[in-house]
């Protein structure tokens, strides 16, 4: 594996490099697969050897003699037919595992790879675009093993080559000869043509890419394309892409149209020549008839097979760059270290900031000197304009992310210090984007944990979300969907709240976590939070007054520190720059 | 509550049949029909090529390898330089095949594609609305997709593989009829049989397929909820919900393999049988004096070209099926009907300046459900400002769709400017009217390209103009690349408030009579609000305006407040009147004072 990372070599040799990784994963499948490869290829030669024997212990002399031995005929028949069953079981076993031992690889790298994806830290993901992730996870595993497909065949077809170049010189050495010539130029015209054909293939697939990006967003806009009268421009600009498309397929299919009838003009030329100086050597005594037979259905039934050996080269870029990805995110390191302790108080938390520095970018601090406390039951504010630094502040409470100086302390234990798992018990939060699992309702809110139906109805219930959840299909046990597309935005808030709420956090963070809720349903929310039972001490980033007035106090941040505090009121009341940011509406009532 | 209309929904073409999906699909493409008859004679020819390697040998045996006869090197030279012109000769003819094939072909999907592409975009917004976009999508690209990767690779195999069986045939026939029938003994089960197999195929892939959409969902989760996943500490239930879509779609995918190698493995077996029989069949004709040695060796050739197209016969008929399927699904989306007939050069044109509203007895209800809109009696004065309130659900946006025609009515009438809007021109409609949606939609292009959305052609100076009016040209000269700014896909790059800058630009480039607005409801920045505020004002002046309210300061600065509650009118006026009346207007206005108190 290490022989692929890093330093430049070719192609071909690493393609090697990783059907050797992958025949060291799987080498008991490989082998019987291999076998069953080696079975068939040995075969389609005995089926020749069949023809050439029966031509010449059969046919020949039946015909010049009149007569024939009924053994004689039930060895002709035997020997088909048993060389036919043996080489069914061959393609059975070379084929079933091909895909056994491809899908058994592709499965291994996709668990390692998403159990990478949970154990890289925060700060990873951040460097990596979604899109790249999701890639090494599936395209990149899948182009990976792509050779393992034809491995199997393309083994059994070199024992093949190498068996029937043995019988072709046991036959005849002139022969055999001219029968050699066909098997490399087979197999440098599929080469050549893969080559030829490949980097269309690769635009023809980022245009399908770029098409099906179009559509995507001129049918999500169809409303604003509709009402604009825009259809028009819309067909042009897909009609563009979709004419370039076309064209790139033409000429792949030109290319194609081109290297098919080589590839099967070559071996049949083949023949022809075996034919003609065949008929020379029987004439001149030194080879038998059935000879010339043989290595001339040798000729017609290798020459597809070797094509194998071909696809099997053609592959190798394409899985050497899959199988680079792959590893790189298996080789990356890090991971967030936790330490043993524990979080025993109940009730509403403590919260204390001390000191907090925090940096994307080495020098340029999105946080900087961070310093408050936060009392059992007491509620915050966050509030500042955008890229003030409120959702790294989330990020840091809950420990996605350490601080690069400073410390964060719940109940006056650093995070750092606590056990793996036990922050997730004392804290929750609710981030701005609601993500939803793959799941029921139930699952979502419970994300598993043994929690009775009451309950999570009443999580529901506090974050208004009880109204529809009761009118779907199957209540608590309607699916949601890849990531909830079957709700709205605000719906979507709702049940990653209640999904907050079920746990009955001792500290809550709320990163404007009911800006897509209508704001007649968000007050609900808030008065809910308010006077509900289960107090707990609150962290909340706000642009609505009804929601900043929740809070006890307000921290208002500006440039990442903290630019002034204390409760709303007092901030508006001295704070020229807080009451621009918060007294937007009332502004524009007196302007209108 | 009376239910209404009959449903509206995308058609699959499920019920075309294959051989009306061909039919269909030739007169949507004709380029499908260009030269079809030449390339399937130019077909014939390449198979011809097959079946020049077995007679040869045939010749081959029975004029120089037979025994007891001297070999006539003359002929066979002869022969095989006709052998070889003939092989050459078929190549070409199937190069020439294949290639206008794909030409052909590919012009014609191309075509399919854009016609379809268009008809969506024709389709009433309802229509639209009753499909996931995702599936809309999947007609124009993966469907049409599928047909082109079935014709490249399955399409040639079928066309060659029936020819080279016919050919094989008549080869045979005119060696000996009755090896030719031990022949099809043999092979006519498994071609009987083809059918089965393929249905259980393609049952075991749709199986696959499905398990790797569940797959690809589940690997997605790690990546995309990474921040939850750590928050709640549930590393390992969703590493247990992975790796049970990854094992899922493991195994499907190795039962499909392994159903797909036993169906391959059949066609060897079938040539084994007919092999032998064809020997030992032949040798006992021989006595008769029926076929010669060369003859019954040529059929063992002959036999090979039955076993590819059984082995690959499953395949391709799979193949074959699901690009049919996927046609129809196109032919589906063109032979849905665009219901909001255009009455184009017939309609009305309607004159400028502030347009005249009104709805008259107006009811709406989505196919199958209640009406959501009922007895709806509003005029609106050229000129005012009206702001309709109301909870979520109340009905409110599907007045504004009304009005904008992304729906027509159930029953009564929209009229603009004294018109019924179905009679008006479309072209004349999306003149005068602008829709500005909650979401500011934009294109991955850049600025420019997407404010010129609302006036074609606009010009920089044009448009800087238009950003001076409306207040907002420091926000434009702020940004680094100006109008050369590019949006990000679906506008990513900018945030909801630019983005629903840019929409308010595009409008005002638009120039519109009526301007029809559905007020974002989420929070922005307030700075950017503010000035959102602003340059709205500037926008709706001098225009009829109606907006669908999530704002109090909106109602509050409408000419007249439109109170919507389950589907009805319940209240109008001006806000200063309502708010001290006892009503639902107050109620919302409590409601929204309560938010906006400290």
């Amino acid at each position: 594996m290490t022989q692929l990372s890093g330093r430049p070599t070719s192609t071909l040799g690493d393609g090697f490099a990783v059907l050797g990784v992958a025949i060291r994963r799987e080498p008991w499948i490989f082998t019987v697969a291999t076998i069953g490869s080696a079975l068939f290829g040995a075969l389609t030669v005995a089926d020749a050897w069949v023809l050439g024997w029966s031509t010449e212990h059969a046919v020949i002399p039946a015909f010049r003699d009149g007569e024939i031995r009924p053994s004689i005929l039930w060895a002709v028949v035997g020997l088909f037919v048993g060389v036919a069953i043996l080489r069914a079981v061959g393609i059975v076993a070379r084929r079933l595992g091909a895909g056994l031992m491809q899908y058994r690889l592709q499965a291994r790298d996709r668990r390692a790879v998403t159990r990478q994806y949970l154990r890289l830290p925060m700060e990873w993901h951040q460097q990596h675009p979604t899109g790249e992730l999701l890639s090494n996870a599936n395209a990149d595993v899948e182009a990976a093993w792509s050779p393992i497909a034809p491995l199997p065949m393309a083994v059994g077809t070199v024992v093949m080559m190498l068996i029937s170049i043995g019988q072709m010189f046991a036959a005849d050495v002139v022969l055999a000869l001219i029968g050699l010539l066909v098997f490399p130029l087979v197999i440098g015209t599929t080469v050549l043509y893969q080559n030829a054909s490949s980097p269309l293939m690769t635009r023809a697939q980022s245009l399908r890419g770029r098409l099906s990006a179009i559509a995507h967003e001129s049918f999500e806009g169809a409303q604003v394309v509709k009402t604009l009268g825009r259809e028009g421009d819309e067909t042009d600009r897909f009609a563009a892409v979709a004419h370039e498309l076309r064209d790139v397929n033409v000429r792949a299919g030109r290319i194609r149209a081109a290297f098919d009838p080589v590839i099967a003009a070559v071996p049949s030329l083949g023949v022809l020549v075996v034919l003609a100086v065949g008929v020379w050597r029987v004439e001149s005594g030194h080879t038998a008839p059935g000879d010339v037979v043989t290595i001339s259905y040798l000729l017609t039934i290798v020459a597809m097979p070797i094509r194998s050996i071909g696809w099997l080269l053609g592959e190798f870029p394409r899985s050497v760059v899959g199988f680079r990805r792959v590893s790189r995110v298996l080789a990356a390191t890090g991971e967030m270290q936790y330490g043993g302790a524990h979080l025993d108080a109940r009730g509403p938390a403590t919260l204390q900031v001390d000191r907090l520095t925090y940096a994307y970018d080495a020098g340029t601090p999105v946080l900087a000197d961070i310093d408050f406390a936060l009392a059992p039951g007491r509620s915050v504010a966050l509030v500042g304009a955008t890229a003030s630094g409120k959702s790294t502040l989330t990020n840091l409470i809950t420990r996605l992310v350490d601080p690069d100086e400073g410390a964060i302390r719940v109940d006056g234990v650093d995070l750092r210090e606590l056990s793996a798992g036990e922050l997730a018990r004392s804290v929750a939060v609710v981030p701005q984007t609601a993500f939803l699992f793959d799941d029921t309702v139930r699952g979502n809110v419970t994300l598993g944990a043994d929690i009775p139906d009451a309950d999570v109805w009443a999580a529901l219930r506090t974050a208004q979300a009880d109204g529809f959840v009761a009118a779907l299909p199957h209540g608590l046990d309607a699916r949601l969907g890849e990531r909830g597309t079957s709700l709205s935005g605000g719906q979507r808030q709702r049940i990653a709240l209640a999904r907050a709420l079920v746990r009955q956090p001792r500290l809550l963070v709320l990163d404007d976590a009911t800006s897509a809720v209508d704001p007649e349903v968000e007050a609900r929310i808030l008065g809910a939070l308010r006077d509900g039972a289960e107090a707990a001490t609150l962290v909340v980033v706000a642009y609505r007054k009804a929601t900043i007035a929740l809070a006890d106090e307000v921290l208002h941040l500006a440039d990442g520190r903290i630019a002034d505090r204390g409760p709303h009121t007092d901030l508006l009341a001295r704070s020229a720059a807080y009451a621009d940011l918060v007294n937007a509406y009332e502004t524009l009532e007196e302007d209108a | 509550m009376s239910t209404a209309a009959p449903e509206r929904t995308v058609g699959t073409g499920a019920e075309i049949a294959a051989m009306a999906t061909i039919r269909r699909g030739m007169v949507i493409s004709p380029e499908l029909r260009d030269g079809l008859g030449g390339t399937l004679l130019l077909a014939l020819i390449a198979t011809v090529g097959q079946v020049v390697v077995p007679i040869t040998v045939q010749k081959t045996i029975d004029h120089g390898l037979a025994p007891g006869q001297h070999a006539d090197v003359g002929y066979m030279l002869r022969m095989g330089l006709v052998a070889a012109v003939a092989i050459l000769a078929t190549g070409v003819a199937s190069y020439a095949m294949t290639s206008r094939l794909f030409t052909q072909a590919e012009k014609g999907l191309a075509t399919l594609r854009i016609k379809a592409f268009r008809h969506v975009h024709d389709l009433p917004l309802l229509t639209q609305n009753t499909e996931r976009r995702g599936a809309l999508v999947s007609r124009v690209t993966s469907d049409v997709d599928q047909v082109s990767q079935f014709l490249v690779f399955g399409g040639v195999f079928a066309i060659v593989s029936v020819g080279q069986i016919i050919v094989a045939t008549v080869i045979m026939l005119f060696y000996s009829w009755q090896l030719c029938l031990v022949v099809w003994i043999c092979f006519l089960p498994l071609f009987l049989s083809l059918k089965w197999f393929q249905q259980r195929l393609s049952d075991a892939y749709g199986v696959v397929r499905a398990q790797v959409g569940v797959m690809l969902g589940a690997i997605a989760e790690p990546v995309v909820g990474a921040a939850v996943i750590r928050a709640y500490a549930v590393q390992a239930r969703t590493q247990a919900r992975i790796d049970e879509a990854i094992l899922a779609n493991q195994t499907a995918a190795t039962k499909a393999q392994g159903f797909t190698a036993f169906s391959f493995s059949l066609g060897g077996l079938s040539g084994g049988l007919a092999n032998a029989g064809v020997l030992v069949i032949g040798i006992w004709l021989g006595f008769a004096g029926q076929i010669s040695a060369g003859e019954v060796i040529a059929f063992a050739f002959l036999v090979t070209l039955f076993v590819g197209p059984v082995q690959m016969g499953t395949q391709v008929l799979t193949d074959a099926q699901n690009a049919l399927a996927g046609w129809r699904r196109v032919i589906g989306v063109l032979d849905t009907p665009a219901e909001l007939v255009d009455p184009g050069a017939d309609g009305e044109v309607l004159p400028r300046g502030p347009i005249d509203v009104e709805f008259r007895d107006v009811s709406f209800g989505y196919p199958g459900g209640p009406l959501v809109l009922q007895d709806i009696d509003l005029h609106v004065a050229s000129g005012t400002r009206v702001a309709v309130v109301g909870e979520t659900g109340s009905g409110k946006s599907t007045l504004a769709k009304l009005l904008t025609r992304l729906m027509d009515p159930t029953s009564g009438e929209v009229l603009l400017d004294g018109v019924d809007v179905r009679r008006i021109a479309n072209a004349s409609l999306r003149r005068s009217v602008v829709l500005v949606p909650q979401e500011g939609f934009l294109i991955d292009d850049t600025l420019r390209a997407n404010v010129q959305w609302g006036r074609d052609g606009a010009t920089d100076e044009e448009i800087a103009a238009s950003a001076r009016e409306l207040g907002i040209s420091d926000w434009l000269d702020a940004l680094p690349h100006g109008l050369d700014t590019r949006v990000g896909q679906r506008g990513e790059s900018m945030s909801a408030g630019e983005r629903q800058l840019v929409a308010l630009l595009r409008a005002h480039l638009a120039d519109p009579d009526l301007l029809v607005l559905d007020e974002a409801t989420s929070a922005v920045d307030p700075q950017l609000e503010m000035r959102m505020a602003r340059a709205l004002e500037q926008l709706m002046s001098g225009r009829t305006s109606v907006t669908i309210a999530h704002r109090l300061t909106t109602a509050e600065n409408a000419d007249e407040v439109v109170v919507v509650d389950h589907g009805r009118i319940v209240q109008r006026g001006p806000h200063a009147v309502l708010v001290d009346r006892p009503g639902p207007y107050a109620g919302l206005h409590a409601s929204w004072v309560a938010q906006q108190a400290h």
